[in-house]
């Protein structure tokens, strides 16, 4: 059996890994909205409305859905990794 | 030197090239052959990602169906890159955390279930079989147009030098040829898009090239152009889609989540040393990805304008050589309907079906006879989108090495791809059914000639389907994006982010997702493809789209017979616990 002590650590452990996932939970919530958003949202739905402007030659519902959509992911992914190992040191969960 | 020796000058550099790496990286342990002991840099393993991912449909297709598609080509631009996203963020990570070999190995622990494990074996094989069919195709196709060599002999040359570095180095050897091969791909990707947008427009690069202005004295930007010229033609403008949006949405859903459940690239993360490299690292393969992925578009674009300008209202005897080298192939042909002896290129197809020729005889003009029956558009020519990027470099009247380069870049796209898909197939075969099912006793020096076998195996069987392709291999590619979406994504999504997901959910999940997308597949495909339109489908949404209601269907009924069937055993709950935190993963290990 576990010490006092040793019950009281491991609880503590147990409660800062869960809001390390909460708080990963929320940043994943706020990446993935911006990931629906660039692709689903200008690149399909809003397409169309969004073709009326143009940028660098491009109508800029069809520059989302070919270029644009493609670019915002690759940013995504770095600033979840970047963020995520910020995350990881903050609550001493590192690899 | 000519083109032609030049393509074999680049063509055998690369292969022994693939050899050398295959020599220097031989492998002595089923953790070096499975995961390449898991010493893989994050950005190299990147690199080998996007040779993995990038086959000879990204390479030699997609740019072509883009052309022709215009607008509705958008779903695999966005398809086949946001579903890394999905891998980075919500899958690779954690499955790195958890450090094993395979992804039938994971479903089948967190499931506490053999059942579950032959479920996503079967899965596994079926998709990657499907996938490997079309690459071996592409090797044969390449060297039949550029090396002039019979498309079954360079299906068996492809099949030999994968089968050296796969069978020897396993994922090592796969790992370092697959670096070696993108920088080859992307290489012989971007040299003559560059130099095609410089002709057009004057910019050097593509990506800004689209955008910019035609260099003749138009005013007009490529985009522009296009539009006007395709309306012209009778076609939709090339910034308009012709697909429904739900249809759009649907597909590009499928491909994006189809992708994140690929084994074949999910087990690519498993070989960086940490799981907070698998999060880097899946950035940046989704860079070197890119680079090929927002080209694509551009070349597609200047292609169907060159296409246009050097083909339509041109009298057959003045076409350029490219045009009679692909005739001669048979992946282009020309009906004189209108018997004016000058091209007419319109929207419609020229003749019912694929072209059929009467032997070597030629017509009138000189060009091949062509025996179908003729239709009332005004098109008079067949092209297969395929050769656009093939035909590319010629059409732009480009120097003979960029061609070489090409059909060197094709390979390399093809093989890459093969590799990595037939060692999936093997690991399935050695690790999650013999070792973990089958024959629990066998040693690791056992595992590793198993593995070795299967590999030998599955190429061969993979070299069968490439020489004796069955009609069905373009139907199937739905198929394994809609199936990885249907069955494998949402059984590893819910076994990282819910502990009480239990192994009757899963299995139940996985089965009806599967069953829901084969069969709607099947019934359209195959059952009645007459009936294969618009009205008829469920919502509107295509087969190719099928696979996001078929996750739904996964996920709604693995939660409704979850809340009916007991919570998973508390180790597995404490498994979940583990993964979700990065501390303490170590080397993949045995049991």
């Amino acid at each position: 059996m576990q010490s006092g002590v040793g019950r009281t650590e491991a609880s503590e452990d147990v409660a800062r890994r869960r809001s390390y996932w909460r708080a990963n939970l929320k940043l994943l919530a706020k990446l993935l909205v911006i990931w629906f958003v660039v692709s689903f949202g200008a690149g399909i739905l809003l397409e169309d409305w969004l073709n009326q402007f143009t940028v660098l030659g491009f109508k800029l519902g069809f520059w989302f859905a070919q270029q644009g959509s493609i670019f915002t992911f690759v940013v995504l992914i770095f600033v979840y990794a970047r963020r995520m190992k910020q995350l990881d040191r903050a609550f001493g969960v590192e690899d | 030197m000519d083109a032609q020796n030049l393509t074999y000058l680049f063509v055998g550099l690369s292969f022994a090239l693939y050899i050398g790496i295959a020599i220097w990286s031989r492998v002595g342990s089923t953790r070096e052959f499975y995961v390449a002991g898991t010493g893989v840099h994050p950005v190299l393993n990147g690199m080998a990602t996007a040779a993995d991912w990038m086959s000879a449909a990204s390479f030699i297709s997609m740019a072509g169906l883009i052309a022709f598609l215009g607008y509705d080509g958008s779903v695999y631009l966005m398809g086949w890159t946001g579903g890394y996203v999905l891998l980075a963020l919500l899958l690779a990570p954690y499955l790195r955390k958890y450090g094993k070999f395979t992804v039938p190995e994971f479903i089948g622990d967190r499931y506490y279930s053999d059942a579950a494990r032959l479920v996503a074996v079967l899965c596994l094989i079926f998709i990657s079989f499907t996938y490997v069919a079309g690459q071996m195709r592409g090797v044969g196709i390449v060297f039949s147009r550029f090396l002039e060599v019979d498309i079954n002999l360079g299906v068996l040359i492809g099949m030999a030098i994968v089968f050296i570095y796969a069978v020897l180095g396993g994922m090592k050897g796969i790992t370092y040829t697959q670096v070696a091969q993108y920088c080859v791909m992307i290489f012989a990707y971007t040299v003559p898009a560059i130099f095609i947008s410089l002709l057009i427009t004057g910019n050097p690069i593509p990506q800004l090239g689209l955008g910019a202005e035609v260099l003749d004295g138009s005013g007009l930007t490529v985009l522009e152009k296009l539009d006007s010229a395709l309306i012209d033609l009778g076609f939709t403008a090339y910034t308009d889609g012709s697909k429904s949006t739900i249809d759009v949405f649907a597909i590009t859903a499928a491909l994006m989540v189809g992708t994140a459940g690929l084994p074949h690239v999910i087990v690519r993360f498993f070989t960086v040393p940490k799981a907070s490299d698998a999060r880097v690292s899946a950035g940046w393969a989704l860079v070197f990805i890119a680079l090929l992925y927002t080209t694509a578009p551009a070349v597609g674009a200047f292609a169907r304008l060159n296409f246009i300008t050097e083909v339509n209202e041109t009298a057959y005897t003045e076409t350029p050589e490219w045009f009679k080298n692909w005739e001669a192939l048979g992946l282009i042909a020309w009906r004189d309907k209108n018997g004016d002896g000058v091209i007419q290129y319109r929207a419609g197809a020229p003749f019912d079906g694929k072209p059929e020729f009467e032997g070597e005889a030629r017509g009138d003009h000189g060009e091949r006879i062509i025996t179908n029956g003729v239709t009332a558009s005004g098109n008079e020519v067949y092209v297969d989108r395929d050769i656009m990027v093939l035909a590319n470099p010629e059409i732009a009247k480009l120097p003979g090495w960029v061609i070489a380069l090409v059909a060197a870049g094709g390979l390399a796209a093809a093989l890459s791809t093969a590799a990595g898909l037939l060692l999936v197939i093997s690991t399935a075969v050695s690790h999650d059914l013999l070792k973990r099912t089958w024959m629990k006793d066998i040693s690791d020096a056992q595992e590793l000639r198993a593995a070795r076998l299967a590999a030998a195996v599955a190429i061969a069987v993979a070299g069968y389907l490439g020489i004796n392709p069955p009609a069905f291999v373009a139907q199937v590619v739905a198929f394994a994006f809609g199936l990885a979406a249907a069955s494998l994504f949402p059984a590893i999504l819910m076994g990282i982010f819910s502990t009480r997901m239990n192994k009757e959910g899963a299995i139940a999940g996985m089965l009806s997702g599967l069953f829901f997308t084969a069969g709607y597949i099947i019934y359209f495909k195959f059952m009645v493809p007459e009936a294969n339109v618009a009205e008829n489908w469920l919502f509107g949404i295509s087969p190719e789209g099928i696979g996001m209601v078929g996750m739904i269907v996964n996920f709604a009924v693995a939660f409704v017979v979850d809340r009916f069937t007991p919570a998973p055993p508390e180790s597995v709950q404490i498994l979940v616990e583990d993964i979700r935190v990065p501390m303490g993963a170590g080397g993949a290990h045995d049991h």
